[in-house]
């Protein structure tokens, strides 16, 4: 391995100096002169259409300047091309309290609250949504207008191989259900955007987004507007955790107040208003049917899963298929089937939390394991490190996996915890579970389709030495500005604080996608790499050109460019600048990424792969109080195998805070609601009442890293900003198991939940608690794929060979055009 | 930002002025002290008084006097932390310094009193809400609504009391000097609650808790224990305090179980001290303690958790309050 | 100051008091609304935002800041009622351009991921160090539990404040 002088070496991040004096500047920290303050009107009622709106009381306001509607900004959006459902301002229906309805701009924020008292609304109330059961038996009022059936947002039925075959033909097989309770971001600063309207008809935002692109792209379309005229500036976000990753309300209505006053408006929202805004995790019901040889490897997989998705798209179609993409990357599952179904509620809209769709799955799977362990009298450490997916290979579902470190990491967590000497052996009441999981390296596909980069980079040198990169990736805390200064100056042998970086800025940087699908150290650490290579290569042409060497003998490294055979011969970096802007001019490079084809071809082959896919295993140690139910965690071991590290202290930091929201979503974080007379009300939309785990609850962590670097990423490094949360709630319901030897097969594992499982416990009854009932939903006959293993090709085979289609009317509208429509009729 | 509303702030420098201020001020004014409770009800509009009279420039009302025999006095404005840090307090009165200490945060403790904890308003989580997440049920009973949304039949409102300052005072016989232009009084703590979860106070509204009594140290012992989801920030979802006293031979003579945050005022369970008159405080006489404390118990469902759990920890957790001063 | 001298300060609800504040060690005046908060004069009318704010109802502890010493929530604090305190923020805590020992723990461990709640962290640290030079990790859960961070798990925010108190320990002379 080449010596590096700044990738995996501990560092400071390059805004941290600004981070501890209270210099950075978020969003709400942003004041222009004759700024307005912006405050939103939401609905009052979960599901209801709106007569009548009267905004005249309001406009006369003492230091109201506009007052916005619906009627005003007509046109929808949404994250995804396919769930175009959102308006800034609802023009003729809300679909959940707190469903934005008007805007007001004042002088005041005061005058701007007191202003929306005074608009009338008039609803029409209709019936609501508050569940997946209700969703699914309620077709009529549809929430909207489009979606798969009734109230049936998304379903999707998969199949690699034939499941049932092999199901058939398992020495063992077992059945389980899974309930995943929804939760939220909850980052420590509310959102806030602040917009400036220039008189030649340019609109600036500044937004505390993880992703500019997007919105970008949804301001220029709702407010008709060229995309050339609209500017974006990711603000450094306070907290983000995918919860800041959807274009809002809130963005677009203060850029269209700026517009319509002229004067730059400002919008942070209440911390009430954040739980409105919401795109965390999705309730999810599951069932999952596993067959396993005697030594618990699996032979096939059936799985399924229901989403509660609230009241709009969002990013929820992914989040769909995400519940099924990522089981087969773990383990060896020859033959797979996923069937899920998103509906949607008159809740806020969910979308994706750190871990996009895949904590519930992975939790239900690993619960899964634990029982199958369990049942064959196996070590679950051992099953698993028995039946790994291997390395360079290909899944059933035609992901792609590259380096795959879970065997270290299973090692590391065992041996690192003692497991052997604890597991089945500790007293009554305290316990220790394991968990394995994986987590995509960004995703393979962009979310709108095209073929340009998913990262650009580019970079100036200046003749002082100094270097500017630019790059439209925004920092949410996992420090993306410090990884690009790290890339750049590894290669071009300057150092981090050298590099002024700008980045998150749609009028001076190149595209980036976003802070999200854990995807920027690999994309953008790949493009700065490029472009610091390419840059390097200008400068070496120059400077072997003046020192008479062969460009490719000159080694950057030290702030200095010199001949590798006889360091002493050299110039300075700076030096080396001047000489190259001398010979070629303004010294600049760019360099981009955009992520391997992946070989699925199906249609849903789309989620799920990744250029690299990182791995963890976490072993819980809790003690549960048989009186009370309550579970405290002392410590967790977490090994993660990150590839490479770029600055070690930052991935320990990612893996830490992973742990410890995995931790508060194991044992207590829930957004719920209630359910009063026509009205669903978030149950406790505060930090009070939603609980965020205290330095109380917080636990001990030794955290592996397992370095194995992997072609593909930067450097070889893989991601760590998601992967680490998923393994965590499983090994602590796991762990509640070996400790007091009941399922809870539900998260959070809330006090009474464990205690009403003891309590069967102790009449002899099941000593379980977790969903009983699923649904009965009728979904289409699953798409057929072979696996690379039956010789497939990746592409769904032709379903007219086979006969047994069986789906529902509206089962077709995803499907491959009339041939199915017309069997679906034959077959029904 | 939530934003607190409009008010004219009245910043008395004496008792005897805060007493005249409020008299002349009429009827929509509160009294505040360290604001944590008044001002995030304020900013949810919970409370909207036109007039707040800040006790912050009353030096006398700041002040712990004490001694194990003769009992303590401790000023309304004392603040939690200084009242949890009180080397007096904490040698002879634990219970009431742990009491505090377990109160919300270090940093609300910091500004948050005695006498705005004895005093904290009722809570329930149909109350404890911003303005527009009321409106979206039409309001409560409570404030600016008619119904009861924990029981909708019923006439009366179940804001629980949550103050954990509350059962302990009630346990240990503790009491309370209120003053206004009319006089002063002093009252057994116990006499300031009322089970209502609107009018739970029988402090007239001008009247102004001025300090809170702590009896003498003569061979009882007091414990409180407190359940909620989170070692900080939270509200007790269930409060015991304790005071047991004891004959000579070591049996309990006399006792005191006070229940918080089950009803909208702190529950004494008589029936719970008399299944411990006359026995040892041993594991037979403190699981009948424990289990006719639960029977009356009846949480609803207001707060954090379930009340069916909320219930069961009753006995849990009169038992760990009984089993902490058995030792 | 006499109590007859100090008569009863009046704030009508539409009219701005002035009033005087010590802020990070400099005499500052500023005229507001008595509903005022702490929080939104050293933000609105001071321009200090380093003060963040996270909830504005007491429960987040990112609002953070010092009073005579002694950390409190500034959304709950009626700036009126601390008049004539002496107030420090995070702006306050380097000195003469050097960072103090606790920032530069933060920024040196990773103790600062979004670096949002940070401003609060540090102040509730440095109000610990300042009355226990040597803090135990127990003592530390303790003392910060009134500030949340959603992004650190806490644990490079205890080892920052061991390191920083470390450092002060060392750079103080002995006996002093």
């Amino acid at each position: 391995m080449p010596e590096r002088a700044v990738i995996g070496t501990p560092r400071r991040k390059v805004d941290a100096t600004a981070k501890v004096t209270g210099a950075l500047r978020f969003a709400d920290d942003l004041v222009l002169p004759r700024m307005l303050h912006c405050k939103l009107l939401r609905a009052r009622h979960p599901h209801a259409r709106i007569r009548r709106i009267e905004t005249i009381r309001a406009a006369a306001h003492p230091g109201v300047i506009a007052v916005l509607t619906g009627r005003d900004l007509p046109i929808p959006f949404g994250i995804l091309p396919i769930s175009q459902d959102e308006h800034a301002l609802c023009p003729d229906v809300v679909r959940f309290v707190g469903d934005p309805v008007a805007a007001v701009a004042a002088t005041s924020e005061d005058a701007a609250g007191e202003a929306c008292d005074l608009i009338d609304v008039e609803y029409e109330p209709l019936e609501a949504i508050s569940s997946i059961e209700q969703a699914l038996a309620t077709p009529e009022p549809r929430i909207h207008d489009y979606g798969d059936q009734g109230n049936v947002h998304k379903h999707i039925a998969l199949e690699f191989g034939d499941v049932d075959a092999a199901l058939a033909g398992a020495a063992h097989v077992r059945e389980d259900t899974f309930f995943y309770e929804g939760n939220t971001h909850l980052p420590m600063e509310q959102h806030a955007a602040l917009a400036e309207w220039s008189a030649d008809g340019k609109l600036t935002i500044w937004s505390s987004t993880q992703t500019p692109h997007y919105v970008h792209r949804a301001l220029a379309k709702v407010l008709e507007m060229s995309p050339a005229h609209v500017r974006v500036i990711a603000t450094p976000n306070g907290g983000a955790f995918g919860g800041k990753s959807d274009p809002f309300s809130h963005e677009i209505v203060v850029a269209a107040l700026a517009r319509r006053t002229g004067r730059p408006v400002k919008i942070c929202l209440t911390r009430e208003e954040v739980f409105y805004c919401h795109r965390g995790r999705h309730p999810t019901l599951m069932r999952i049917r596993t067959g396993v040889r005697k030594d618990g490897s699996i032979v096939g997989m059936d799985f399924t899963s229901f989403l509660d998705g609230g009241a709009y798209g969002s990013y929820g179609v992914a989040s769909t298929y995400y519940t099924g993409a990522l089981q087969t990357v773990t383990y060896e599952v020859p033959a797979y089937r996923f069937r899920g179904a998103r509906v949607f509620t008159n809740k806020p809209p969910c979308g994706p939390k750190r871990g996009h769709g895949t904590p519930q799955p992975r939790f239900a799977l690993e619960v899964h394991l634990d029982k199958i362990a369990e049942d064959l009298a196996l070590d679950p450490a051992g099953m698993r490190r028995r039946m790994l997916q291997p390395a360079d290979s290909l899944t059933a579902n035609w992901l792609r996996i590259g380096s795959m470190g879970l065997g270290a990491c299973i090692d590391a967590v065992v041996s690192g915890s003692r497991w052997k000497e604890k597991f089945r052996k500790l007293p009554f009441g305290r316990g220790v579970g394991l968990a394995c999981s994986s987590y995509i390296t960004g995703a393979g596909l962009p979310i709108y389709w095209n073929s340009m980069p998913h990262s650009g980079v580019q970079l100036r040198l200046d003749r002082s030495g100094g270097v500017a990169a630019f790059c439209g990736a925004s920092d949410i805390g996992q420090g993306s500005d410090s990884v690009l200064a790290y890339c750049v100056a590894e290669i071009l042998g300057i150092e981090p604080e050298d590099i002024r970086v700008v980045t998150g800025d749609t009028d001076t940087t190149p595209v980036d996608l976003g802070s999200y699908s854990s995807r920027v150290t690999l994309m953008m650490g790949n493009a700065a790499i490029q472009a610091a290579e390419r840059a390097r290569d200008t400068v070496a042409r120059a400077v072997g050109e003046k020192l008479g060497l062969p460009a490719g003998r000159l080694a950057f490294a030290g702030r200095r460019v010199f001949d590798v055979d006889s360091p002493e011969r050299g110039v300075s970096f700076a030096e080396a600048v001047q000489i190259a802007e001398s010979r070629f001019g303004t010294v600049g490079s760019t360099g981009s990424y955009t992520p391997p084809r992946s070989p699925g071809r199906y249609k849903g082959a789309g989620v799920g792969p990744s250029p690299a896919y990182s791995y963890s295993c976490a072993i819980a140690e809790v003690d549960v109080d048989p009186q009370t139910g309550i579970v405290r965690v002392p410590k967790i071991w977490i090994a993660h195998d990150v590839g490479q590290a770029i600055n070690p202290l930052l991935v320990i930091g990612q893996v830490e805070g992973s742990v410890y929201m995995g931790l508060g979503e194991a044992l207590m974080e829930e957004m719920t609601y209630r359910d009063e007379q026509r009205s669903v009300v978030h149950h406790h939309p505060s930090m009070l009442e939603y609980k965020s785990p205290t330095t109380h609850e917080m636990c001990d962590i030794e955290t592996y890293l397992i370095e194995d670097p992997d072609p593909r990423g930067p450097f070889g490094a893989k991601e760590a900003g998601q992967g680490p949360l998923l393994p965590v709630m499983p090994a602590v319901a796991n762990a509640i198991y070996d400790a007091v030897g009941v399922r809870v097969d539900e998260v959070p594992c809330s006090p009474h939940k464990v205690l009403k499982a003891l309590k069967e416990k102790m009449k002899g009854r099941g000593a379980r608690f977790g969903p009983s009932t699923f649904p009965a939903y009728a979904f289409p006959e699953p798409a057929r794929v072979l696996t690379p293993a039956q010789g497939g090709d990746g592409r769904e085979v032709d379903r007219r060979e086979h006969s047994e289609v069986g789906g529902p009317s509206g089962a077709t509208t995803e499907q491959a055009g009339e041939t199915t429509a017309a069997d679906g009729r034959r077959m029904s | 930002m939530l934003r607190l509303p409009r008010f004219t702030y009245l910043e008395p420098a004496s008792i005897d002025e805060a007493l005249r201020l409020r008299a002349a001020a009429g009827p929509d004014t509160m009294f505040v002290a360290g604001g944590t409770d008044l001002y995030p009800n304020m900013k949810r509009r919970q409370q909207t008084p036109a007039t707040v009279i800040s006790l912050s420039a009353l030096k006398d009302l700041r002040e712990i006097s004490s001694s194990a025999d003769d009992g303590a006095t401790i000023g309304a404005a004392v603040t939690l932390t200084d009242l949890a840090r009180n080397a007096t307090i904490r040698a002879h009165w634990p219970a009431v310094a742990h009491a505090a200490e377990v109160v919300s945060t270090p940093l609300l403790r910091n500004m948050g009193t005695i006498g705005g904890n004895l005093l904290l308003d009722t809570r329930c989580n149909y109350y404890d809400q911003t303005y527009e997440w009321r409106k979206a049920i039409d309001f409560c009973m409570k404030r600016d609504g008619t119904i009861c949304w924990v029981a909708p039949s019923s006439p009366r409102c179940w804001a629980v009391q949550s103050s954990d300052g509350v059962p302990i005072a009630v346990a240990l016989g503790a009491e309370v000097t209120l003053a206004s232009v009319r006089g002063t009084r002093r009252i057994p703590a116990a006499a300031l609650y009322r089970n209502d979860g609107i009018d739970y106070l029988t402090k007239a509204s001008d009247e102004l808790l001025v300090a809170y009594h702590l009896p003498p140290v003569n061979g009882w012992r007091a414990s409180y224990v407190k359940l909620r989801r989170r070692g900080a920030f939270d509200f007790p979802v269930l409060g015991v305090a304790v005071r047991v006293d004891f004959a000579d031979d070591g049996t309990v003579s006399a006792g005191r179980v006070v229940l918080g945050a089950v009803a909208s005022y702190p529950q004494e369970v008589p029936e719970a001290a008399a299944a411990l008159v006359g026995s040892r405080l041993e594991t037979e006489a403190i699981g009948a303690a424990a289990d006719a404390a639960f029977r009356p118990a009846k949480p609803m469902d207001n707060t954090d958790f379930t009340l069916a759990w909320r219930k069961e920890m009753v006995r849990v957790y009169v038992q760990r309050a009984l089993e902490a001063i058995a030792r | 100051m006499h109590q007859e001298q100090f008569v009863a300060l009046e704030s009508p609800g539409r009219q701005k008091s002035q009033a005087s504040f010590i802020v990070n060690g400099e005499p500052c005046e500023v005229a507001f609304l008595p509903q005022r908060t702490l929080l939104e004069v050293l933000r609105e009318d001071l321009s200090l935002t380093g003060t963040k704010h996270g909830c504005e109802l007491g429960e987040c502890g990112t609002c953070t800041v010092l009073v005579d010493g002694t950390p409190v929530l500034s959304c709950l604090a009626l700036a009126i009622t601390y008049r004539g305190r002496r107030i420090d923020t995070v702006e306050g805590m380097a000195a003469d351009g050097v960072l103090h020992p606790l920032q530069d723990a933060f920024a040196e461990l990773g103790a600062a991921q979004c670096g949002y709640c940070t401003p609060g962290f540090l102040l509730s640290a440095q109000a610990l160090l300042e009355r226990e030079p040597s803090p135990s990790r127990e003592r530390m859960v303790d003392a910060l539990s009134g500030n949340l961070c959603r992004c650190t798990g806490y644990l490079k925010i205890y080892e920052a404040v061991e390191l920083a108190a470390r450092r002060i320990s060392a750079a103080e002379p002995a006996g002093a």
